[in-house]
Protein backbone atom coordinates (compact mmCIF):
# COMPACT_ATOMS: atom_id res chain seq x y z
CA UNK A 1 0.00 0.00 0.00
CA UNK A 2 2.43 2.60 -1.11
CA UNK A 3 0.51 5.76 -1.84
CA UNK A 4 3.19 8.36 -1.93
CA UNK A 5 2.21 9.57 -5.39
CA UNK A 6 1.91 13.33 -5.43
CA UNK A 7 -1.71 13.70 -6.43
CA UNK A 8 -3.60 16.66 -5.06
CA UNK A 9 -4.62 15.88 -1.49
CA UNK A 10 -8.26 15.15 -0.64
CA UNK A 11 -7.92 16.88 2.71
CA UNK A 12 -5.37 19.61 3.23
CA UNK A 13 -5.11 21.19 6.67
CA UNK A 14 -2.81 24.22 6.86
CA UNK A 15 -1.87 25.85 10.15
CA UNK A 16 -5.19 25.07 11.75
CA UNK A 17 -5.81 26.41 15.21
CA UNK A 18 -8.85 26.25 17.40
CA UNK A 19 -9.72 27.72 20.77
CA UNK A 20 -12.62 27.17 23.10
CA UNK A 21 -12.75 30.45 24.99
CA UNK A 22 -9.23 31.06 26.26
CA UNK A 23 -8.18 27.40 25.95
CA UNK A 24 -6.29 26.68 22.79
CA UNK A 25 -7.07 23.09 21.80
CA UNK A 26 -5.33 22.99 18.42
CA UNK A 27 -2.08 24.77 17.69
CA UNK A 28 -1.04 25.23 14.11
CA UNK A 29 -1.85 21.75 12.85
CA UNK A 30 -0.68 20.77 9.36
CA UNK A 31 -1.64 17.58 7.60
CA UNK A 32 -2.66 16.40 4.20
CA UNK A 33 -4.39 13.23 3.18
CA UNK A 34 -3.85 11.78 -0.29
CA UNK A 35 -6.47 9.78 -2.19
CA UNK A 36 -6.80 6.22 -0.79
CA UNK A 37 -4.67 7.10 2.22
CA UNK A 38 -5.75 5.81 5.63
CA UNK A 39 -4.66 8.14 8.39
CA UNK A 40 -5.09 7.28 12.05
CA UNK A 41 -5.08 10.00 14.69
CA UNK A 42 -3.98 8.75 18.08
CA UNK A 43 -3.24 10.49 21.35
CA UNK A 44 -4.35 10.84 24.95
CA UNK A 45 -7.82 12.19 25.70
CA UNK A 46 -7.87 15.96 25.56
CA UNK A 47 -5.09 15.96 22.97
CA UNK A 48 -7.45 17.53 20.44
CA UNK A 49 -7.75 14.62 18.01
CA UNK A 50 -11.55 14.56 18.02
CA UNK A 51 -11.67 18.34 17.77
CA UNK A 52 -9.34 18.18 14.78
CA UNK A 53 -11.64 15.70 13.06
CA UNK A 54 -14.72 17.77 13.89
CA UNK A 55 -13.02 20.85 12.46
CA UNK A 56 -12.27 18.95 9.26
CA UNK A 57 -16.00 18.17 9.09
CA UNK A 58 -16.73 21.79 10.05
CA UNK A 59 -18.94 20.63 12.90
CA UNK A 60 -16.65 22.92 14.87
CA UNK A 61 -15.46 26.19 13.35
CA UNK A 62 -11.68 26.31 13.30
CA UNK A 63 -10.39 29.73 14.24
CA UNK A 64 -7.08 29.99 12.38
CA UNK A 65 -5.53 28.48 9.29
CA UNK A 66 -7.15 26.92 6.25
CA UNK A 67 -8.75 23.63 5.39
CA UNK A 68 -9.18 22.54 1.80
CA UNK A 69 -11.34 19.61 0.77
CA UNK A 70 -10.40 18.53 -2.75
CA UNK A 71 -8.99 21.96 -3.36
CA UNK A 72 -12.00 23.87 -2.07
CA UNK A 73 -11.84 26.07 1.02
CA UNK A 74 -13.99 24.69 3.84
CA UNK A 75 -16.31 26.86 5.85
CA UNK A 76 -15.00 30.32 5.10
CA UNK A 77 -14.91 32.73 2.18
CA UNK A 78 -11.27 33.57 1.94
CA UNK A 79 -11.33 36.03 -0.93
CA UNK A 80 -12.08 38.98 1.33
CA UNK A 81 -9.83 40.63 3.89
CA UNK A 82 -12.11 39.74 6.73
CA UNK A 83 -12.89 36.04 7.03
CA UNK A 84 -16.57 35.30 6.61
CA UNK A 85 -18.49 32.06 7.06
CA UNK A 86 -19.76 30.62 3.81
CA UNK A 87 -23.45 30.05 3.24
CA UNK A 88 -24.93 26.68 4.17
CA UNK A 89 -25.22 25.82 0.49
CA UNK A 90 -21.55 26.47 -0.19
CA UNK A 91 -20.59 24.55 2.95
CA UNK A 92 -22.74 21.60 1.86
CA UNK A 93 -21.16 21.78 -1.57
CA UNK A 94 -17.66 21.45 -0.13
CA UNK A 95 -18.81 18.74 2.28
CA UNK A 96 -20.72 16.73 -0.33
CA UNK A 97 -17.93 14.16 -0.64
CA UNK A 98 -17.40 13.70 3.06
CA UNK A 99 -18.88 10.98 5.25
CA UNK A 100 -18.67 10.84 9.01
CA UNK A 101 -19.12 8.06 11.55
CA UNK A 102 -19.54 8.96 15.20
CA UNK A 103 -18.66 7.32 18.48
CA UNK A 104 -22.32 7.29 19.53
CA UNK A 105 -23.52 6.07 16.09
CA UNK A 106 -26.11 8.86 15.97
CA UNK A 107 -28.63 6.82 14.05
CA UNK A 108 -32.15 8.17 13.80
CA UNK A 109 -34.04 5.89 16.21
CA UNK A 110 -37.44 6.35 14.58
CA UNK A 111 -36.27 4.96 11.23
CA UNK A 112 -35.37 1.40 10.26
CA UNK A 113 -31.82 0.52 9.24
CA UNK A 114 -32.94 0.89 5.63
CA UNK A 115 -34.65 4.18 6.44
CA UNK A 116 -31.46 5.51 8.01
CA UNK A 117 -29.43 4.55 4.94
CA UNK A 118 -31.89 5.85 2.34
CA UNK A 119 -33.09 9.06 3.98
CA UNK A 120 -30.33 11.28 2.62
CA UNK A 121 -30.56 9.68 -0.80
CA UNK A 122 -34.21 10.72 -0.98
CA UNK A 123 -33.97 14.11 0.76
CA UNK A 124 -30.58 15.32 -0.43
CA UNK A 125 -29.78 13.43 -3.62
CA UNK A 126 -33.45 13.37 -4.71
CA UNK A 127 -33.53 9.66 -5.53
CA UNK A 128 -36.95 8.10 -5.95
CA UNK A 129 -37.98 5.93 -3.00
CA UNK A 130 -37.54 2.81 -5.15
CA UNK A 131 -34.02 3.68 -6.35
CA UNK A 132 -33.02 4.63 -2.83
CA UNK A 133 -34.30 1.36 -1.39
CA UNK A 134 -32.46 -0.65 -4.04
CA UNK A 135 -29.23 1.13 -3.25
CA UNK A 136 -29.90 0.94 0.49
CA UNK A 137 -30.35 -2.83 0.41
CA UNK A 138 -27.14 -3.23 -1.59
CA UNK A 139 -25.12 -1.15 0.87
CA UNK A 140 -26.57 -2.87 3.92
CA UNK A 141 -25.57 -6.18 2.31
CA UNK A 142 -22.06 -4.80 1.88
CA UNK A 143 -21.73 -4.23 5.64
CA UNK A 144 -23.25 -7.65 6.32
CA UNK A 145 -26.68 -6.47 7.42
CA UNK A 146 -28.92 -7.52 4.52
CA UNK A 147 -31.18 -9.36 6.96
CA UNK A 148 -31.52 -6.41 9.29
CA UNK A 149 -32.87 -3.81 6.86
CA UNK A 150 -36.27 -3.60 8.54
CA UNK A 151 -34.94 -3.48 12.10
CA UNK A 152 -34.99 -0.31 14.16
CA UNK A 153 -31.73 0.81 15.81
CA UNK A 154 -33.02 -0.22 19.24
CA UNK A 155 -33.40 -3.76 17.93
CA UNK A 156 -29.76 -3.97 16.81
CA UNK A 157 -26.55 -4.59 18.74
CA UNK A 158 -24.04 -1.77 19.08
CA UNK A 159 -21.80 -3.27 16.43
CA UNK A 160 -24.71 -3.62 14.04
CA UNK A 161 -25.80 -0.06 14.71
CA UNK A 162 -22.34 1.24 13.94
CA UNK A 163 -22.30 -0.75 10.71
CA UNK A 164 -25.64 0.81 9.75
CA UNK A 165 -24.07 4.20 10.47
CA UNK A 166 -21.17 3.34 8.17
CA UNK A 167 -23.61 2.18 5.50
CA UNK A 168 -25.55 5.43 5.90
CA UNK A 169 -22.41 7.42 5.13
CA UNK A 170 -21.35 5.14 2.27
CA UNK A 171 -24.71 5.59 0.57
CA UNK A 172 -23.70 9.14 -0.24
CA UNK A 173 -20.58 7.86 -2.04
CA UNK A 174 -18.12 10.06 -0.18
CA UNK A 175 -14.53 10.38 -1.31
CA UNK A 176 -13.30 10.63 2.27
CA UNK A 177 -14.68 9.04 5.42
CA UNK A 178 -14.08 10.50 8.86
CA UNK A 179 -14.35 8.16 11.84
CA UNK A 180 -14.56 9.63 15.33
CA UNK A 181 -13.65 6.82 17.75
CA UNK A 182 -16.02 4.43 15.97
CA UNK A 183 -15.48 1.53 18.36
CA UNK A 184 -15.13 3.32 21.70
CA UNK A 185 -18.79 2.90 22.67
CA UNK A 186 -18.86 -0.80 21.84
CA UNK A 187 -18.57 -3.93 23.92
CA UNK A 188 -15.11 -5.44 23.30
CA UNK A 189 -16.71 -8.42 21.58
CA UNK A 190 -18.42 -6.22 19.01
CA UNK A 191 -15.38 -4.13 18.08
CA UNK A 192 -14.07 -6.70 15.61
CA UNK A 193 -17.03 -6.66 13.24
CA UNK A 194 -16.85 -2.88 12.90
CA UNK A 195 -13.08 -2.87 12.37
CA UNK A 196 -13.51 -5.57 9.72
CA UNK A 197 -15.90 -3.37 7.75
CA UNK A 198 -13.41 -0.53 8.02
CA UNK A 199 -10.55 -2.76 6.87
CA UNK A 200 -12.59 -3.81 3.85
CA UNK A 201 -13.24 -0.19 3.04
CA UNK A 202 -9.56 0.65 3.31
CA UNK A 203 -8.58 -2.21 1.03
CA UNK A 204 -11.09 -0.97 -1.55
CA UNK A 205 -9.18 2.28 -1.62
CA UNK A 206 -11.42 4.52 0.50
CA UNK A 207 -9.66 7.60 1.86
CA UNK A 208 -10.09 7.55 5.63
CA UNK A 209 -9.22 9.64 8.65
CA UNK A 210 -9.74 7.63 11.82
CA UNK A 211 -9.55 8.88 15.39
CA UNK A 212 -9.00 5.73 17.36
CA UNK A 213 -7.68 4.01 20.43
CA UNK A 214 -7.34 0.74 18.52
CA UNK A 215 -3.57 0.58 18.12
CA UNK A 216 -3.84 -2.79 16.40
CA UNK A 217 -6.04 -1.31 13.72
CA UNK A 218 -3.70 1.65 13.31
CA UNK A 219 -0.70 -0.66 13.00
CA UNK A 220 -2.32 -2.96 10.46
CA UNK A 221 -4.38 -0.65 8.31
CA UNK A 222 -3.03 2.89 8.50
CA UNK A 223 -0.68 4.36 5.91
CA UNK A 224 0.07 7.24 8.24
CA UNK A 225 -0.24 7.49 12.00
CA UNK A 226 -0.40 10.89 13.63
CA UNK A 227 0.24 11.30 17.34
CA UNK A 228 -1.29 14.39 18.89
CA UNK A 229 -0.54 15.78 22.31
CA UNK A 230 -1.86 19.00 23.80
CA UNK A 231 -3.20 20.24 20.49
CA UNK A 232 -0.04 19.67 18.51
CA UNK A 233 1.14 17.01 16.12
CA UNK A 234 4.08 15.50 17.96
CA UNK A 235 4.96 12.73 15.54
CA UNK A 236 3.68 11.74 12.12
CA UNK A 237 4.85 8.69 10.21
CA UNK A 238 4.21 5.19 8.98
CA UNK A 239 2.98 2.67 11.57
CA UNK A 240 6.51 1.17 11.62
CA UNK A 241 8.05 4.53 12.44
CA UNK A 242 5.47 5.27 15.13
CA UNK A 243 5.27 1.90 16.83
CA UNK A 244 8.74 0.47 16.29
CA UNK A 245 11.10 3.36 15.64
CA UNK A 246 12.83 5.82 17.91
CA UNK A 247 10.11 7.65 19.85
CA UNK A 248 9.91 10.91 21.75
CA UNK A 249 9.30 10.31 25.50
CA UNK A 250 5.65 11.45 25.39
CA UNK A 251 4.75 8.89 22.71
CA UNK A 252 6.80 6.22 24.50
CA UNK A 253 4.80 6.87 27.66
CA UNK A 254 1.45 6.91 25.83
CA UNK A 255 2.13 3.58 24.17
CA UNK A 256 3.40 2.09 27.43
CA UNK A 257 0.18 3.12 29.20
CA UNK A 258 -1.77 1.56 26.38
CA UNK A 259 0.19 -1.69 26.65
CA UNK A 260 -0.14 -1.79 30.44
CA UNK A 261 -3.89 -1.30 30.21
CA UNK A 262 -4.24 -4.14 27.76
CA UNK A 263 -1.78 -6.50 29.40
CA UNK A 264 -3.42 -9.27 31.32
CA UNK A 265 -0.75 -11.96 31.17
CA UNK A 266 2.88 -11.49 31.98
CA UNK B 1 -84.47 14.07 47.23
CA UNK B 2 -85.46 15.99 44.13
CA UNK B 3 -82.88 14.76 41.66
CA UNK B 4 -85.02 14.61 38.54
CA UNK B 5 -83.30 13.08 35.55
CA UNK B 6 -86.37 13.83 33.41
CA UNK B 7 -85.13 17.40 32.88
CA UNK B 8 -82.03 16.05 31.18
CA UNK B 9 -83.97 13.60 29.02
CA UNK B 10 -86.31 16.38 27.87
CA UNK B 11 -83.39 18.53 26.71
CA UNK B 12 -81.27 15.77 25.27
CA UNK B 13 -81.05 17.14 21.70
CA UNK B 14 -79.79 20.54 22.92
CA UNK B 15 -77.33 18.88 25.27
CA UNK B 16 -76.04 16.66 22.49
CA UNK B 17 -75.49 19.63 20.19
CA UNK B 18 -73.70 21.47 23.02
CA UNK B 19 -71.50 18.46 23.58
CA UNK B 20 -70.73 18.32 19.85
CA UNK B 21 -69.76 21.98 19.83
CA UNK B 22 -67.51 21.49 22.86
CA UNK B 23 -65.69 18.70 21.04
CA UNK B 24 -65.47 20.79 17.87
CA UNK B 25 -64.02 23.78 19.76
CA UNK B 26 -61.54 21.54 21.58
CA UNK B 27 -60.30 19.76 18.47
CA UNK B 28 -60.09 22.81 16.20
CA UNK B 29 -58.46 24.97 18.89
CA UNK B 30 -55.98 22.20 19.74
CA UNK B 31 -54.96 21.80 16.11
CA UNK B 32 -54.47 25.52 15.58
CA UNK B 33 -52.65 25.79 18.91
CA UNK B 34 -50.23 23.01 17.94
CA UNK B 35 -49.34 24.59 14.61
CA UNK B 36 -48.98 28.01 16.24
CA UNK B 37 -47.08 26.46 19.15
CA UNK B 38 -44.63 24.83 16.76
CA UNK B 39 -43.72 28.19 15.23
CA UNK B 40 -43.50 29.76 18.66
CA UNK B 41 -41.20 26.92 19.79
CA UNK B 42 -38.95 27.48 16.78
CA UNK B 43 -38.87 31.17 17.67
CA UNK B 44 -37.92 30.34 21.26
CA UNK B 45 -35.04 28.18 20.00
CA UNK B 46 -33.88 30.66 17.38
CA UNK B 47 -30.28 31.81 17.58
CA UNK B 48 -31.33 35.28 16.46
CA UNK B 49 -32.32 37.51 19.37
CA UNK B 50 -34.69 39.51 17.11
CA UNK B 51 -36.89 36.41 16.93
CA UNK B 52 -36.22 34.98 20.34
CA UNK B 53 -37.01 37.94 22.59
CA UNK B 54 -40.40 38.95 21.13
CA UNK B 55 -41.50 35.31 21.09
CA UNK B 56 -40.36 34.86 24.69
CA UNK B 57 -42.38 37.96 25.63
CA UNK B 58 -45.44 36.49 23.87
CA UNK B 59 -45.12 33.25 25.83
CA UNK B 60 -44.68 35.06 29.15
CA UNK B 61 -47.71 37.31 28.56
CA UNK B 62 -49.97 34.46 27.46
CA UNK B 63 -48.93 32.20 30.32
CA UNK B 64 -48.99 34.99 32.86
CA UNK B 65 -52.53 36.25 32.29
CA UNK B 66 -55.86 34.46 32.85
CA UNK B 67 -57.60 32.97 29.84
CA UNK B 68 -60.82 34.76 30.75
CA UNK B 69 -59.12 38.16 30.41
CA UNK B 70 -57.52 37.17 27.11
CA UNK B 71 -60.88 36.07 25.76
CA UNK B 72 -62.60 39.26 26.93
CA UNK B 73 -59.88 41.36 25.32
CA UNK B 74 -60.29 39.49 22.05
CA UNK B 75 -64.10 39.47 22.00
CA UNK B 76 -65.10 42.71 23.77
CA UNK B 77 -61.86 44.62 23.25
CA UNK B 78 -61.35 43.48 19.66
CA UNK B 79 -63.85 45.91 18.08
CA UNK B 80 -61.78 48.83 19.43
CA UNK B 81 -58.99 47.61 17.15
CA UNK B 82 -61.35 46.90 14.26
CA UNK B 83 -61.53 43.20 15.04
CA UNK B 84 -65.10 41.93 14.96
CA UNK B 85 -65.40 38.25 15.75
CA UNK B 86 -68.32 35.91 16.17
CA UNK B 87 -68.40 34.36 19.67
CA UNK B 88 -67.31 30.98 18.36
CA UNK B 89 -64.47 32.48 16.32
CA UNK B 90 -63.24 34.49 19.27
CA UNK B 91 -63.55 31.39 21.46
CA UNK B 92 -61.54 29.13 19.20
CA UNK B 93 -58.87 31.71 18.36
CA UNK B 94 -58.58 32.70 22.03
CA UNK B 95 -58.18 29.11 23.15
CA UNK B 96 -55.63 28.43 20.41
CA UNK B 97 -53.52 31.42 21.39
CA UNK B 98 -53.76 30.54 25.07
CA UNK B 99 -52.65 26.96 24.55
CA UNK B 100 -50.02 27.77 21.93
CA UNK B 101 -47.77 29.16 24.66
CA UNK B 102 -47.99 25.92 26.63
CA UNK B 103 -47.50 23.78 23.54
CA UNK B 104 -44.49 25.89 22.57
CA UNK B 105 -42.70 25.27 25.86
CA UNK B 106 -43.51 21.57 25.62
CA UNK B 107 -42.28 21.32 22.03
CA UNK B 108 -39.11 23.15 22.94
CA UNK B 109 -38.32 20.71 25.74
CA UNK B 110 -39.04 17.82 23.36
CA UNK B 111 -36.73 19.21 20.68
CA UNK B 112 -34.01 19.71 23.26
CA UNK B 113 -34.05 16.09 24.33
CA UNK B 114 -33.09 14.86 20.86
CA UNK B 115 -29.34 14.23 20.88
CA UNK B 116 -27.23 16.81 19.08
CA UNK B 117 -25.29 14.03 17.37
CA UNK B 118 -28.34 12.97 15.37
CA UNK B 119 -28.59 16.47 13.98
CA UNK B 120 -24.87 16.62 13.23
CA UNK B 121 -25.18 13.37 11.29
CA UNK B 122 -27.89 14.96 9.16
CA UNK B 123 -26.03 18.24 8.88
CA UNK B 124 -22.90 16.66 7.46
CA UNK B 125 -24.94 14.72 4.92
CA UNK B 126 -26.28 18.00 3.58
CA UNK B 127 -29.89 17.91 4.79
CA UNK B 128 -31.75 21.20 4.59
CA UNK B 129 -33.02 22.62 7.89
CA UNK B 130 -36.59 21.94 6.80
CA UNK B 131 -35.82 18.27 6.06
CA UNK B 132 -34.12 17.86 9.43
CA UNK B 133 -37.08 19.45 11.18
CA UNK B 134 -39.72 17.53 9.30
CA UNK B 135 -38.07 14.10 9.07
CA UNK B 136 -35.88 13.90 12.16
CA UNK B 137 -36.87 16.41 14.82
CA UNK B 138 -40.67 16.64 14.69
CA UNK B 139 -41.42 12.88 14.55
CA UNK B 140 -39.22 12.18 17.57
CA UNK B 141 -40.30 15.27 19.46
CA UNK B 142 -43.98 14.31 19.10
CA UNK B 143 -43.34 10.87 20.59
CA UNK B 144 -41.28 12.25 23.46
CA UNK B 145 -43.92 14.76 24.48
CA UNK B 146 -47.10 12.69 24.06
CA UNK B 147 -47.83 12.54 27.82
CA UNK B 148 -47.49 16.31 28.16
CA UNK B 149 -49.48 16.86 25.00
CA UNK B 150 -52.39 14.84 26.38
CA UNK B 151 -52.23 16.91 29.55
CA UNK B 152 -52.55 20.19 27.71
CA UNK B 153 -55.37 18.82 25.55
CA UNK B 154 -57.31 17.80 28.67
CA UNK B 155 -56.87 21.27 30.14
CA UNK B 156 -57.86 22.82 26.83
CA UNK B 157 -61.01 20.68 26.71
CA UNK B 158 -62.06 21.87 30.14
CA UNK B 159 -61.24 25.52 29.42
CA UNK B 160 -63.95 25.49 26.73
CA UNK B 161 -66.43 26.11 29.57
CA UNK B 162 -65.17 29.69 29.64
CA UNK B 163 -66.45 30.18 26.10
CA UNK B 164 -69.98 30.08 27.57
CA UNK B 165 -69.30 33.51 29.07
CA UNK B 166 -69.05 35.00 25.57
CA UNK B 167 -72.25 33.10 24.63
CA UNK B 168 -70.77 30.27 22.61
CA UNK B 169 -73.56 27.68 22.79
CA UNK B 170 -71.30 24.85 23.92
CA UNK B 171 -72.09 22.32 26.61
CA UNK B 172 -71.64 24.54 29.67
CA UNK B 173 -73.73 27.30 28.06
CA UNK B 174 -76.55 24.88 27.21
CA UNK B 175 -76.63 23.13 30.57
CA UNK B 176 -76.36 26.21 32.76
CA UNK B 177 -79.10 27.71 30.60
CA UNK B 178 -81.37 24.74 31.24
CA UNK B 179 -80.43 24.94 34.89
CA UNK B 180 -81.52 28.53 35.32
CA UNK B 181 -84.77 27.95 33.38
CA UNK B 182 -85.83 24.87 35.30
CA UNK B 183 -83.98 25.39 38.59
CA UNK B 184 -82.62 21.84 38.12
CA UNK B 185 -79.12 22.98 39.04
CA UNK B 186 -77.98 19.76 40.62
CA UNK B 187 -79.03 17.67 37.63
CA UNK B 188 -77.60 19.91 34.94
CA UNK B 189 -74.31 20.60 36.71
CA UNK B 190 -73.81 16.92 37.51
CA UNK B 191 -74.34 16.02 33.87
CA UNK B 192 -71.95 18.83 32.93
CA UNK B 193 -69.25 17.53 35.23
CA UNK B 194 -69.71 13.95 34.05
CA UNK B 195 -69.51 15.06 30.41
CA UNK B 196 -66.12 16.70 30.94
CA UNK B 197 -64.97 13.68 32.88
CA UNK B 198 -65.87 11.47 29.92
CA UNK B 199 -64.19 13.85 27.49
CA UNK B 200 -60.99 14.00 29.55
CA UNK B 201 -60.92 10.26 30.06
CA UNK B 202 -61.32 9.66 26.32
CA UNK B 203 -58.48 12.08 25.58
CA UNK B 204 -56.25 10.34 28.10
CA UNK B 205 -57.07 6.88 26.72
CA UNK B 206 -56.45 8.02 23.17
CA UNK B 207 -53.18 9.56 24.32
CA UNK B 208 -51.82 6.45 25.99
CA UNK B 209 -52.91 4.32 23.03
CA UNK B 210 -50.95 6.54 20.63
CA UNK B 211 -48.01 6.67 23.00
CA UNK B 212 -47.81 2.87 23.12
CA UNK B 213 -48.01 2.59 19.36
CA UNK B 214 -45.46 5.31 18.72
CA UNK B 215 -42.86 4.47 21.34
CA UNK B 216 -42.58 0.84 20.29
CA UNK B 217 -39.40 1.52 18.34
CA UNK B 218 -38.16 4.54 20.21
CA UNK B 219 -36.50 2.76 23.12
CA UNK B 220 -33.24 4.39 23.92
CA UNK B 221 -30.63 1.75 23.40
CA UNK B 222 -27.66 4.03 23.99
Amino acid sequence: MNKQTKESPIVDVQNMSKSFGSTQVLKSVNLSVQPSEVMCLIGPSGSGKSTLLRCIAFLEQYSGGNVFIEGEMLGYNDNTDVRKLTSTNELNHVRRNMGMVFQQFNLWPHMTALGNVTEALVRVKKFSRREANEKGHAILAKVGLAERAMHYPAQLSGGQQQRVAIARSLAMEPSVMLFDEPTSALDPELVGEVLQVMKDLASEGMTMIVVTHEMGFAAQVADTVVFLDQGEILVKGSPQEIFQGEKPPRLEQFLKNYMDRNAFWE
Amino acid sequence: MTFDIQVIIDHLPEIASGFGLTILCTVVAALIAMVLGLFVALGLMSKAAVFRYPVRLYVEIIRGTPFLIQLFLLYYGGPSFGLYLEPIEAGIIGLAIYCSAYFAELFRSGFNSISLGQLEAAQIMGFSKISVLWRIQIPQMMVLITPGLVNICIILGKETTILSIVTVPELAFVLTGIGSETYAYAETLTVLAISYLILSELTARFGSWTEKRLSKYMERSI
